[in-house]
């Protein structure tokens, strides 16, 4: 039977059409989700695209946090459903409370849109085991607040229980804290990535086919579940 | 009826690039002697009844839940005299 993975449509959202595509790249079944179900519809694993849902009012993520549909999600990521929120996902994941931090305004005040080389630091998450870790790749980036941020306590745990899934190289994009590009919850199963891999499936529209490494990872982690 | 306002700064170890814009603004601008600028956000809130403890607390609650982020923003509630005319 092949994996269904949900990707959910807020109003605002831009990427969930090329998330879809990713996932039926890595060879699995999009469902697409509506921010207004409470029912995921018996999905593996869902997936937060990027966007900006609800117009970004208030703060990015935050509006978007109490949705019909997130409920559900925050429910059931709890549980153990995997979730991969990428940038506006990434921010409805930290304001869910999944993750912890937040991600703020960009250091130089910039929206920027760059090909970022990252390294994948944790492979051993739901949605990055295709990788190596320590593995060097590219994938896009675009995002006007994209610094994440936390408290010092919580950044000595993130690091300590090796919860960074990848860091910036290079260049730092944002002011990001120790670089930090994604990071994951304790148990693995929710990850939030501010740079965009599903924009890196093919090799006619990205600079890269490094993003689709996330998609085949969740395959792997369902199959072999 | 009341009126309570809600302030929400950035936190003050938070970096705050707006406010660091604003204040290179200000200087480009010929405004001397100003140190430092944070920007935050304000919210008005019409209520139906009286701000009494009990709403206050409520107002708060919104506050926490919603208006704020408390991971890197700090918040601070007030009645405001609301003028008849």
């Amino acid at each position: 039977m092949t994996a269904r993975i949900g990707v959910v449509t807020f109003p605002g959202s831009l990427d969930d059409r090329d998330a879809q595509r990713a996932i039926r790249l890595a060879g699995a079944e999009p469902v697409a989700l509506w921010h207004r179900d409470r029912d995921l519809r018996g999905v593996d694993a869902v997936v937060l695209p990027g966007g900006f849902s609800y117009g970004d009012y208030l703060r990015c993520g935050a509006i978007a946090r109490f949705s019909p549909v997130m409920e559900t999600v925050i429910e059931q990521a709890g549980k153990g459903l995997p979730v991969l929120g990428i940038c506006n996902g990434f921010q409805i994941l930290c304001e869910s409370h999944l993750l912890p931090g937040a991600l703020t305004r960009n250091n130089h005040l910039h929206f920027i849109c760059r090909d970022q080389k990252l390294r994948v630091e944790n492979n051993r998450t739901a949605w990055t085991n295709a990788y190596e870790a320590g593995q060097e790749i590219v994938i896009p980036l675009k995002n006007g607040e994209g610094g994440y941020v936390c408290d010092a306590e919580t950044l000595k745990r993130l690091e300590g229980e090796g919860r960074v899934v990848a860091r910036y190289l290079d260049v730092n994009p944002n002011g990001s804290l120790n670089d930090i590009a994604g990071i994951c919850n304790e148990a693995g199963n929710v990850v939030g990535l501010m740079p965009h891999p599903e924009h890196a499936v093919e090799p006619l529209t990205g600079p890269t086919i490094d993003g689709l490494g996330f998609f085949t990872s969740i395959l792997k982690r369902l199959v072999n579940a | 009826m009341a009126r309570v306002v809600v302030d929400v700064m950035l936190k003050p170890e938070i970096l705050d690039p707006q406010g660091q814009a604003i204040h290179g603004a200000l200087k480009r601008l010929g405004f001397e002697g100003v140190t430092s600028v944070r920007q935050g956000k304000r919210f008005e809130l019409e209520l139906d009844g009286p701000a009494d403890e009990a709403t206050l607390a409520q107002v708060r609650q919104m506050a926490e839940r919603l208006l704020a982020n408390t991971v890197i923003e700090e918040f601070q509630v007030r009645v405001e005299e609301v003028t008849s005319a």
